[in-house]
């Protein structure tokens, strides 16, 4: 492999490497928090759109208004993430029941086995049980997955090695992708509150990251803003949350839900 | 019309939530944010700032108690009561 070759692998390799974290990122999210069979569905979904769209459009994949697609994903994104945020501040302070959404789920479920639509509904799609994570994966696999299209697209005809630079971005999603699926168990042990706040967070930070890029905004350090924006958004929550449980009742169960990352958390509730 | 009504409350519960207020700063946020673009000003500042006003904000709504202590005022000592000569 030449030099300019090897230039091209690891370019390649590194940006789509970024894009696979991200989208890795929301999917463990939404299968964490959520439900892992929607979300498996979601990215199974998003990744056979993907092989469509490649498929059907070629290269002219690159016309695709990436801005408007960026900004509606980063608005969504934020949105949940915003509301699973205040959720997850109000429980650690103990202004609202830690598993109250278990009982208001039960609810919702009755309501929809009694509402004939809901029953027809689930029994045409059985593999999802929950729309928000697989909507949650979708999106995200989608939209990181056209990144990952354009960058293959843009650097391989630049250098007149489209093959090479699909094995580079290949190896960096199956990396990537591995190494997701290996930390999904440890995840798992994360009390549920805790993980809600940690997800609430990196939905919010892509949110600001893509809504503001597709409505124009130029993030100083493109990319490695968001090492910025998840901290400070991590910190801000924490700080809420410490404000909180400073004005109201002590939070039941003593299960803290402020990451320990944030300096601020107390260590019962990380265990 | 109920099933319609059920489908708005649906997503309007899916994209929407618990508070209004937070998915309409975002939508402020995402047209400040192109308003100030398209006049040429740096614009990638104004969510970051939303946010910080928006989720503090829809957290005191959910709340009865401020989120902010108020300044507590200092004890005002009884005024002196008149005296009353006694009655004779």
């Amino acid at each position: 492999m030449g030099a300019s070759a090897a230039a091209l692998f690891i370019a390649v390799f590194l940006a789509c490497a970024v894009e696979a974290v991200e989208a890795t990122t929301i999917v463990l999210a939404a299968g964490t928090a959520r439900d892992w069979r929607s979300a498996g569905v979601g990215t199974a979904a998003a990744l056979a759109a993907l092989a469509v769209i490649v498929a059907v459009l070629g290269p002219a994949v690159s016309e695709i208004p990436l801005r408007g697609l960026r900004v509606t994903v980063g608005a969504l994104l934020l949105v949940f993430g915003l509301q699973w945020l205040r959720k997850a501040i109000l429980r650690a302070s103990g202004h609202k029941a830690r598993h109250d959404e278990e009982k208001l789920y039960a609810e919702h479920m009755a309501e929809a086995a009694a509402h004939a639509t809901g029953a027809q509904q689930s029994r045409q799609f059985p593999l999802v049980r929950d729309w928000y994570g697989f909507t949650l994966a979708f999106k995200g696999v989608l939209l990181e997955g056209l990144e990952v299209v354009f960058i293959v697209l843009t650097f391989g005809a630049n250098a007149k090695n489209v093959g090479l630079a699909t094995l580079a971005a290949g190896c960096a999603v199956v990396l990537v992708a591995a190494t997701g699926f290996a930390v999904r168990a440890p995840l798992a042990r994360v009390p549920e509150n805790t993980m809600k706040f940690v997800v609430g967070i990196m939905l919010s930070s892509f949110g600001v990251f893509w809504g503001g890029e597709g409505a124009g905004a130029n993030w100083p350090g493109k990319d490695a803003a968001l090492l910025v924006i998840i901290p400070a958004i991590a910190l801000f929550g924490a700080g809420l949350t410490a404000l909180l449980r400073r004005t109201g009742e002590a939070p039941p169960g003593g299960e803290i839900a402020v990451p320990a990352a944030a300096g601020l958390a107390r260590s019962e509730g990380l265990g | 019309m109920s099933k319609l009504r059920a489908f708005g409350a649906f997503w309007y519960d899916f994209v929407i939530g618990d508070d209004w207020l937070l998915a309409v700063g975002v939508v402020i946020g995402l047209a400040g944010t192109y308003g100030l673009n398209q006049a040429g000003i740096t614009a990638w500042w104004l969510l970051p700032v939303l946010l910080v006003i928006s989720l503090p904000l829809s957290l005191q709504r959910a709340v009865s108690v401020p989120l902010l202590p108020r300044r507590r005022r200092g004890r005002r000592t009884p005024p002196a009561s008149p005296h009353i000569p006694p009655a004779n």
